[in-house]
């Protein structure tokens, strides 16, 4: 149906994020398709939890394997805007949640007077008007975390199903953003990890609730003992796609998680988060936050420590 | 200008089953307030940003500003206007109405339901559970404390 209708159809699933977006005309359709068909569940198998896309984001968030297993995909799915769209946004649906930017997410009439820009009606980006692509800022919680537990996804389309790492389905490009067909759709998420990983994901945003992140880091650890045999750090809202610092998970491979090691780790996975000055609060102040959430990340896996986000 | 596509749904509000004919696009905010009469659900950012047009969908709240009725058929919908038990109030009602739980009014009915959801499924919440299942309800005259105390006043009547 959707390769039927074409670009003038979008797919609908709780609607939190496309239905503000069609009152401010950023997106423009003629019909939508509902998802409410698909199945919601998720099943537990012992290395490995499958969610169906259709789980809303405050089912996942608290469900008791999910919270033990994999605590930090349970903490960002938690973390989403608040409780009432939480019952209504979907996992699958924050996979693929629009990126955002400070001139973007403005009425029509606001857009209109200050110019359009790239993503919608527009030819330049307003954020960097000399490059030639739009820097719209990644803004799922739940990606990052994704990506950083080995998470694969289940696409369906109208030339078939397949597989693939989450980390596929984006591209660096604010406008462009996922790498998925337009007709197909997410139909699942498998997280897998082994009986000794820990995951922890803390996000920064100005209030403790409905607000979008403005910097975030999802970590997925690996204990062999007490030393490090392999992670990912995975931060959120500081560039077009979630963003992996592989030079960080680089550094802690064999160490043990103590306080300096996890200041320096911090420090450089800080390094390619690039942030720009088109979301909330200032871009130097969350390029310098970025270090904080992510040595809050590593604390929590290492002794469970609160983060900013409690 | 294009026609308007007009369905017939019926909904299941505040217990009764209601005919409609109304437009496919319009929210549900809109056909309680426009089409149903049902007022006491508030317009506020219409963005889903500040709660004051939350329902209870199935016991659970959610904002009208952001669901189509097409998809809610078959789905127990409850406004403030199903609160009350005839002229008995709500205890969450009654706790609100006695603790000047209310400054301006605008985000009341929309606390009253996010409230009442957790106390179904909690009735012992702790404070900060109380902020939490609130959390997603704006409240501008910011009268947070006498909202979380009438909360409180409100599950200890329920046990």
């Amino acid at each position: 149906m959707a390769a039927e209708l074409g670009p003038r159809a979008m797919f609908v699933a709780g609607g939190t994020d496309l239905f503000p977006k069609l009152k401010r005309r950023q997106f423009e359709v003629d019909s939508l398709i509902g998802l409410d068909f698909l199945p919601r569940a998720i099943r537990n198998r012992s290395d490995e939890c499958v969610i169906d896309a259709g789980v809303t984001l405050a089912h996942a968030s608290h469900d008791p394997h999910l919270n033990e297993r994999f605590s930090g995909y349970a903490q960002a799915a938690g973390h989403v805007s608040s409780p009432p769209l939480r019952n209504a946004g979907t996992i699958g649906g924050n996979l693929c949640v629009d990126t955002r930017c400070n001139y973007y997410d403005m009425t029509y009439e606001w857009r209109k007077a200050a110019g359009f820009c790239l993503k919608k009606d527009g030819d330049i980006c307003l954020v960097a008007p000399s490059s030639p692509r739009c820097w719209a800022v990644s803004s799922s919680d739940t990606a990052p975390m994704a990506i950083a537990l080995d998470g694969l996804v289940t696409l369906v389309g109208a030339s078939g199903e397949r597989e693939l790492p989450v980390t596929a389905l984006y591209r660096d490009d604010g406008d462009r953003y996922m790498a998925k067909q337009p007709d197909e759709v997410v139909t699942c998420l498998r997280l897998r990890r082994s009986l000794n990983t820990r995951s922890a994901y803390v996000k920064l945003r100005r209030r403790g609730s409905i607000d979008f992140p403005i910097a975030g880091a999802a970590v997925a650890v690996e204990l062999d003992g007490d030393r490090v045999e392999s992670c990912r750090i995975v931060l959120s809202a500081v560039a077009s796609y979630p963003l992996e610092a592989k030079a960080a998970e680089e550094f802690l491979k064999g160490r043990r998680l103590q306080e300096d090691v996890i200041r320096e780790a911090a420090e450089i996975a800080s390094k390619p988060a690039k942030p720009l000055d088109n979301a909330d609060l200032s871009h130097f102040w969350r390029k310098r936050m970025v270090r904080v959430v992510v040595e809050q990340a590593l604390a929590r896996v290492s002794d469970q420590q609160p983060g900013l986000d409690g | 200008m294009r026609d308007v596509e007009r369905v017939v749904l019926i909904l299941d509000v505040n217990g009764e089953a209601r005919q409609l004919l109304v437009p496919s696009h319009k929210t549900l905010l809109e056909v309680l307030r426009e089409d149903m009469q049902l007022t006491g659900t508030k317009h506020g950012c219409e963005l889903g940003e500040c709660g004051t047009c939350t329902v209870l969908i199935d016991g659970k709240p959610q904002l009208s500003c952001l669901l189509l009725p097409i998809q809610l058929e078959g789905r127990a919908i409850t406004t403030i206007e199903g609160m009350a038990n005839g002229s008995d109030l709500h205890p969450l009602q009654v706790a609100f109405a006695e603790l000047g739980a209310a400054q301006c009014g605008y985000c009341t009915p929309g606390i009253l339901l996010a409230a009442r959801s957790l106390l179904e499924e909690n009735p012992r919440p702790t404070r900060d559970e109380i902020r939490e299942a609130l959390a997603g309800n704006l409240c501008r005259c910011t009268g947070y404390t006498k909202i979380l105390q009438a909360v409180e006043l409100a599950a200890e009547r329920l046990r």
